[in-house]
């Protein structure tokens, strides 16, 4: 045993680490093998053997190596393995992982997950029985999935007397299959795992084969190198406050992010530069690269939230609602054209819809699946148009695999999982979700029908403060930034209301008392309707708005009152209308904060300061509360 | 970046999953060395915070030095402690060491029933756990997002997809995920961290006088030390490149009988 033996004695701190999914057919010979290479390399634990073939002699059943592998008592009891491990194992050249998968088609589920994780493969198949379904359909996956080195494994070669015409054939036979997808396997090996024949040492009972072992074809596999050089794709996963400091949680996914970079925040556009990068009680670093997650602070504080991709500016992701992609389906249930799923591709998470079947495959003989495309049924492959609901920024597979691949979540469960061929055209957040007021005329909608509909919940944003506080700034501010995400916003001015709705009023205690009741009551009203309301009116006695939260409490409607915070002295120099001047002036009577109280809000939801922040870092954590914390969140998931 | 660079990496990624998806979030505190490098994890994820609070399951048979150092650690790193027991089988005297259960029973009663009274008591949809795959072979199984039903048990014949870092994140009321952000670390990784990191452990890791030292932690009743001469970490690192043995051979109750282990994990046990 040369090269096989664990060399732990001489082995450098923390090896470089291969992960390897053994895939194949149900009952050509996975477990086994895997349970008879750690025998063989010296890497099963002490004792280990000796109490498997004690448990084995007790129950009266004959020693298998499977059950190293199958450590669940029902994976024993019926010989056949269930779920995928994962075990370590090392050799002289480098610490693996071995990604035990199971072989039965009911679990295919299962060898997907082992396979996702996988750096290579070795694909496992019975000399006897030959080329199987579930042989053909692991490796069609396996190369959807992105795993391209591949060594497979002819096993129980004893079954045909170590005859090198049956191993040719199945080398022939499965050579063709997979260059129908374009993967060439890196070789074929003759072995007979349950005798060790070819896994640390040429068989002798098999001279035929010069080739390699398992062993030494293992340690020629390629550790994938990290897309430390392709564009930059940093996903957003979160936004802290800690330290009162903003602090944007990510991972880079593809490429490198330094101090000093401008980024853009895709699908958003908006553009700021790094200012640090932050990590705890580790050496301070100017620059971070593929796959390290990390911390970084802005110099310019714009808003951002969980789901958006930074990128250098001249490397934009594409940014789209319509994306052509290939799938494979886990789900119980089939999907059909126009069923609702989430899509979550990198940190991002978007409602969506199968808009088109192109073609369903069957991934086990590669054949179309004739008429079936109006619905794509449990472990096969589709060509699919997916539709989301909001713009996605994704990049083709082929370009950058981190941001081209997604998994579909449907009732809850993760059922399928894609890559994305290409972006079929550019996003127009302005297209906006379709035939949103079908429903308006029927009385029996559900306002969790309008929510699931239109993916988030109906709500009044109640800002108050002094004139010239900036509260028309920010509704304007909001209600673009709310739309562009795919929220329907519309803007309650106070003074616009004036043109008509309240055009009988004027500026009377009793006029402007009724004046904030009639735009609660509108506010109300576009809420129920699914919309978020987003209300300016200077509001400024305590009375007013208790009634208002009193409107929206007996309507049900979610009420988010803003405090929009400006010391007095700064509103009148802006004096954006000139009314301040005029009030002084005594030309206007009962001016709020001239010659009328402001009665600040006890307990707003949410308080601006829009004296020491610009409007846009305003409105940016006014959308922080709203959106980051799922308060508009749809609850489309829990019916 | 270093392989210890790579892991770390990925459970930070998986810590800020977890903060971000469970409002009610809570993280196991088993005082071992794997709950030693979570909380340091959690501590790099954050930023220098623990956002969430630690909860241990506290049997009353565990061995006195633990409880001190878990004091030390919560009152120096600002820690949000939540300690629970079964109070009533402790009342009642229905433990192992009375002599009234089984080990397995007894783990069953005050680890497994204790954490689910705690669960129960605030709340909490998400727990994270430091589990690793290398421990055991139901581990080996396990999923970083792992779903437990109302009665807290793990369904293992159906395990959720897991792909690409997307997780199961969506689930019935009256469920909870246990999320395992070590699941791909090995024993030894931890050890190399913890010496990387000069993360602080029990002391009762290295060797005593007598040449012993405990390489699992759990109650002292069931857990045994090992012949070692590892006085430090750096030495442990070294001892456990060698070694053969495996990591629980000192835990009593997993060898009550074959499947003893799977059925305590699959009734909810950690």
């Amino acid at each position: 045993m040369p090269s096989a033996l664990p060399s732990s004695a001489a082995a450098p701190a923390a090896q470089e680490q291969l992960k390897i999914v053994i895939v194949g057919h149900v009952d050509h010979g996975k477990s086994t093998f895997v349970g008879r290479l750690f025998h063989d390399t010296g890497s099963l634990p002490e004792g280990k053997y000796e109490q498997l073939v004690e448990v084995a002699r007790r129950r009266g059943v004959p020693f298998e190596f499977a059950n190293l592998m199958d450590g669940l008592q029902a994976e024993r009891d019926q010989n056949i393995t269930i779920d995928t491990a994962q075990i370590w194992f090392r050799t002289s050249r480098r610490q693996y992982v071995i990604i035990d998968a199971p072989g039965h088609k009911e679990f295919l589920k299962n060898m997907i997950t082992g396979a996702a994780s996988a750096s290579a493969a070795l694909l496992l198949i019975d000399a006897g029985e030959g080329v199987q379904e579930q042989s053909r359909r692991h490796g069609f996956l396996l190369s959807l999935m992105g795993v391209r080195q591949i060594v497979v494994l002819v096993n129980k070669m004893d079954l045909c007397g170590f005859d090198e015409r049956v191993f040719r054939r199945i080398e022939s036979e499965y050579t063709a299959f997979l260059g129908r997808f374009g993967l060439k396997p890196s070789g074929f090996l003759p072995i007979c795992a349950r005798d060790g024949d070819g896994l640390i040492a040429r068989s002798p009972r098999m001279p035929w084969h010069a080739g390699r072992t398992v062993v030494e074809a293992l340690d020629a596999f390629e550790a994938p190198p990290r897309p430390v050089h392709q564009s930059l794709r940093f996903s957003v996963q979160d936004v802290y406050r800690f330290d009162h400091r903003r602090i944007l949680a990510g991972r880079v996914e593809s490429g490198a992010l330094r101090v000093g970079d401008r980024l853009v925040f895709w699908p958003s556009g908006k553009s700021s530069v790094v200012n640090t990068i932050e990590r705890w009680s580790a050496p301070s670093a100017l620059s971070a690269s593929a796959g390290e997650s990390v911390g970084v602070t802005l110099t310019e504080q714009i808003f951002v939230e969980r789901g958006q991709v930074a990128t250098h500016e001249a490397d934009a992701p594409a940014v789209a609602r319509d994306f052509s992609t290939k799938i494979f389906w886990m789900g119980r249930q089939p999907l059909p054209v126009g069923h609702r799923v989430k899509l979550k591709l990198a940190t991002q998470e978007v409602e969506a819809e199968i808009h088109s079947i192109e073609r369903v495959i069957d991934a086990s003989t590669l054949d179309e699946i004739p008429g079936a495309a109006k619905e794509i049924r449990r472990n096969d492959v589709a060509e699919v148009v997916i539709r989301a609901r909001q713009t996605v920024a994704l990049d083709p597979h082929s370009a950058i695999a981190e941001t081209g691949r997604f998994v579909l979540v449907d009732r809850r469960e993760v059922s399928g999982g894609g890559i994305v061929v290409a972006a079929i055209r550019a996003g127009d957040a302005d297209a906006g979700p379709k035939s949103a007021n079908l429903t308006w005329a029927r009385g029996e909608v559900l306002a969790s029908e309008r929510a699931l509909r239109n993916g988030h919940q109906g709500a009044v944003v109640w800002l108050t403060g002094l004139s010239g506080s900036g509260k028309s700034t920010l509704a304007a501010i909001l209600e673009r930034e709310l739309f562009n995400r795919g929220i329907q916003a519309y803007r309650l001015d106070g003074d616009n209301l004036r043109y008509g709705l309240s055009a009988d009023l004027g500026f009377s205690p009793e006029d402007r008392s009724e004046n904030i009741r009639r735009a609660a009551e509108a506010g109300r009203l576009l809420a129920d309707a699914g919309l978020v309301a987003i209300s300016s009116l200077i509001s400024p006695d305590r009375a007013d708005r208790a009634r208002v939260r009193e409107i929206m409490k007996e309507g049900q409607v979610r009420f988010f009152e803003v405090y929009v915070c400006c010391p007095l002295e700064v509103c009148e120099s802006r004096d954006p209308k000139k009314l301040y001047a005029r009030a002084r002036a005594g030309e206007i009577r009962e001016f709020t904060g001239i010659s009328a109280p402001y009665e600040a809000p006890e307990h707003p939801e949410i308080t601006v300061r829009t004296d020491q922040q610009t409007p846009e870092e305003s409105a940016a954590s006014i959308l922080d509360y709203l959106i980051q914390t799922g308060r508009l969140a749809s609850v489309s998931y829990d019916i | 970046m270093t392989p210890l660079d790579q892991l770390e990496n990925q459970s930070v990624f998986i810590l800020r999953e977890a903060f971000h998806k469970f409002d009610h979030l809570a993280m196991l505190w088993s005082i071992g060395k794997d709950s030693s490098v979570l909380l340091w994890l959690a501590r790099k994820a954050f930023f220098g915070h623990v956002p969430f609070p630690l909860v241990h399951v506290d049997t009353t048979y565990k061995i006195p030095e633990m409880i001190a150092f878990r004091d030390r650690l919560a009152k120096e790193w600002n820690l949000q402690l939540i300690v629970g027991k079964n109070e009533a089988a402790l009342r009642e005297g229905r433990t192992f060491p009375n002599g009234k259960l089984t080990r397995v029973e007894c783990c069953g009663a005050l680890k497994k029933d204790g954490l689910r009274m705690v669960l129960d008591r605030h709340k909490f949809t998400g727990v994270i756990v430091g589990v690793r795959r290398d421990e055991d072979p139901t581990r080996a199984k396990e999923r970083y997002f792992s779903p437990r039903d109302q009665n807290m048990e793990w369904n293992v014949e159906d395990q959720p997809p897991e792909l690409w870092d997307q997780f199961k994140t969506d689930f019935e009321p009256g469920t909870h995920i246990r999320i395992h952000p070590l699941l791909h670390w090995t024993e030894l990784n931890v050890w190399e961290y913890i010496q990387r990191e000069n993360i602080p452990v029990v002391p009762l890791y290295f060797a005593n006088e007598r040449g012993e030292r405990y390489r699992s932690l759990g109650c002292a009743p069931c857990t045994s030390p090992i012949k070692s001469t590892a006085r430090n970490v750096t030495e442990i690192v070294e001892e456990l490149r060698r070694t053969n043995v495996p990591e629980r051979a000192g835990r009593a109750q997993d060898k009550e009988s074959e499947d003893a282990f799977e059925r305590l994990r699959r009734d909810g046990y950690m």
